[in-house]
């Protein structure tokens, strides 16, 4: 039996990947056996169809259903030469500068496939925390410096232990999938490519903290990653890997799935915590934490799912193994997501301390266009803009806070030479005015001020007073926002009139971009 | 907001409606997910299930009908046969997405959030799909589609209004 891996993951869907799978079936004959897979991060080479041969497997892509006869012709089921070969998918220049901890099964393993999961590593965090016990693991989880993936990047053992050390009849484990940023997919990935391994953390979560229920706040934009997560939770169920006895360990964890409604603001945790409750996704006041007062009224860890995601390979491997990777206060590793006007789009793990030149330059090879790097958005709709000049900056929490930036959740979107930055400066202010909760002031109608005072200076009235009247605009939203959606919205706009001035001359370009 | 006198929702049927509520009772938090379910059976949260849904979960009408409107996802009248839900975002921008939407826009003659007068087409706004890295992307009648232009955006609406 020949078996062939040809991902499932949406992005390979996108592109076709189903299509090349009915070619494949139709006309690689008997005796070959096609795994859906999770997607190995390798986007722009989607859909990557892999062959199982002595030599490891071998990969082929981008494949179209009208590229399969030649490939077959051509001796695909035994890795032979094409044009489309590229090699062993782990020798890629792509892999080999990776450090693939969290994702390291993803793209590898059939995601639904309880067996391939343990056969690669998969329950061995699990195993080893309920060995430990709960305090240990926290201590663990501590001690490996993991710290919010999301963006706000506040230690997670530290979050952990508060929620352990409160005193609550019911404790709940909530996953933040609620994965708005442009730019972002890597939670996407793993709940389509390795959903077991978020299964895993948030059961050694439960365990440590003592929560008995967990959910999974997942987006509606993600469809087809909510019914393969959902089939995995099903999977797990019957393995008794959730449910009242797990593992055989006596303790009891549930978890649940939950689909968002199209609100970007619920990413943010509070707001999350209150659309999970039923209610409009409205952003809480902080103290109390979630961690003191949070899913109804309980003491609740929520963490990104990147967080969650990494603890199973934080237990398994050791926190100082996970620690020795990383730069500063930022350790361990970040999957970073390359997105936009990218020659080599995907996604990238890597320890934190990588510069934001060698990832654009190197590792994404540019742009798509063949055009020049005029800037990128790190970290979302609420990142700001780098310019060139500013890629020394290496790829690390407070050093991308002091320039001004933020890593957020890793996303990059690179954009060429013909962007517009006051088009992009105007986009940020819009999409905020669009997903604001509109609790505080400062992000509901500074929001929509900003677009006007933006468009008064792209039209060239009174330009000077008038971007004076953004700054000053943009202190309020940053410092007045009860959340980050308003607080950061400046990031972006600010970082496209410092770095990008030539972009606001108010010569009378419009910034306009099509009207809602 | 439908008016609550207009019946919009063809297929209305409080008997539907009350079985896909007592689904989810059990839920912890099931607002949504009945909300959801709604939608899925009706094509839109019709207006005659928010007192329904009100009751069931012993909430004010006008809370309900303050969920149901905090969230894009949630339609008071059922959308267009085919749905084009296409990314806006950054990354998609990167890469001509406002070229692609504006083209496909201005071929079907309507607006973001608008349906072709024949009730053939729904073209709504989205903020990122997830397929940043192979944008500009839209899921069409769910279906996915990834390095589109202004063509191939066509093409692939005409195949699913096709279909």
């Amino acid at each position: 039996m020949i078996r062939l891996f040809v991902p499932k993951d949406v992005s390979a869907l996108a592109v076709g990947a189903d299509r090349v799978v009915k070619a494949l079936t139709q006309q690689a004959g008997e005796g070959v056996q096609i795994v859906r897979t999770g997607s190995r991060g390798m986007t722009w080479l989607e859909p990557l169809i892999e062959v199982e041969t002595p030599e490891g497997r071998i990969a082929y892509g981008p494949v179209t259903p009208a590229d399969v006869p030649g490939l077959l012709a051509a001796g695909l089921l035994s890795g032979a030469d094409h044009p489309l070969r590229i090699g062993r998918p782990e020798d890629h220049p792509f892999m080999v500068r990776q450090t693939r901890l969290t994702f390291a099964r993803c793209g590898i393993v059939d995601p639904l496939s309880l067996d391939d999961y343990r056969a690669h590593g998969g329950l061995e965090g699990l195993t080893k925390a309920l060995a430990m016990g709960p305090e240990a693991v926290v201590a663990e989880v501590t001690a490996s410096g993991l710290r919010g993936r999301g963006g706000a990047g506040f230690p997670t053992g530290i979050k952990w232990k508060t929620v352990a050390d409160a005193a609550a009849d019911r404790k709940y484990i909530v996953c933040n999938a609620d994965e708005g940023d442009s730019g972002t997919f890597a939670d996407r990935m793993i709940l389509e490519g390795d959903p077991f391994c978020l299964i895993e953390g948030m059961v050694i979560a439960g365990l440590a903290v003592g929560a008995t229920k967990g959910f999974v706040y997942s987006r509606s934009e993600y469809p087809h990653a909510n019914v393969s997560f959902t089939e995995a939770l099903i999977l797990a169920r019957e393995a008794g890997l959730i449910g009242p006895d797990v593992l055989g360990s006596g303790r009891s964890f549930e978890l649940e799935l939950r689909v968002g409604a199209g609100a970007y603001v619920c990413g943010e945790e509070t707001a999350l915590l209150e659309s999970l409750e039923g209610k409009r996704g409205m952003v809480r006041a902080k103290p109390p934490l979630p961690a003191h007062i949070g899913l109804f009224g309980k003491p609740t860890v929520i963490n990104n799912l990147v967080s969650l995601a990494s603890v199973p390979v934080i237990l398994a491997k050791g926190a100082k193994a996970y620690a020795d990777y990383g730069l500063g206060r930022s350790r361990g590793t970040m999957p970073i997501q390359i997105a936009g006007n990218a020659r080599y789009t995907g996604l990238f793990e890597a320890a934190f301390g990588i510069t934001l030149g060698e990832i654009i330059d190197t590792v994404a090879g540019g742009t798509l266009s063949g055009r020049p790097v005029k800037a990128v958005q790190c970290g979302g709709p609420l990142g700001a803009y780098f310019p060139p000049s500013l890629f020394d900056t290496p790829y690390d929490y407070e050093a991308f806070t002091a320039r001004d930036g933020l890593i957020g959740h890793g996303g990059i979107v690179v954009f060429d030479d013909s962007v517009q930055m006051g088009a992009q400066a105007r986009f940020a202010m819009e999409f905020c005015a669009i997903e604001s909760c509109g609790k505080c002031t400062p992000c509901r109608i500074g929001s929509t001020r900003g677009v006007e005072v933006i468009d008064k200076i792209m039209a060239g009235t009174e330009a000077a007073a008038n971007m004076a009247v953004l700054e000053d605009l943009c202190q309020t939203m940053k410092y007045g926002s009860l959340c980050a959606l308003g607080g950061f919205t400046p990031y972006p706009v600010m970082s496209a009139v410092r770095h990008f001035p030539e972009d606001f001359n108010g010569s009378g370009i419009s910034a306009k971009v099509p009207a809602e | 907001m439908a008016s609550k006198t207009t019946n919009l929702v063809a297929d209305w049927d409080p008997n539907r409606a009350a079985e896909i509520i007592n689904a989810h009772l059990g839920l912890e938090g099931p607002a949504l997910p009945i909300l959801h379910g709604l939608q899925a059976a009706f094509g839109c949260v019709p207006s005659e299930a928010i007192p329904m849904v009100a009751k069931a979960l012993n909430r004010s009408r006008a809370e309900i009908h303050g969920v149901v409107t905090f969230y894009h996802d949630f339609r008071d009248a059922p959308a267009g046969k085919t749905v084009v839900k296409l990314c806006r975002a950054e990354a998609c921008q990167a890469v001509g997405g406002r070229e692609a939407a504006t083209f496909l826009l201005a071929s079907l003659g309507i607006g973001w959030g608008e349906t072709t007068p024949d009730g053939a087409i729904t073209v709504e706004p989205i903020y990122c799909l997830g397929l940043c890295a192979a944008a500009p992307a839209a899921l069409v009648n769910g279906e996915p589609h990834g390095r589109l232009d202004g063509m191939a955006l066509i093409e692939a609406v005409a195949e699913a209004t096709q279909s």
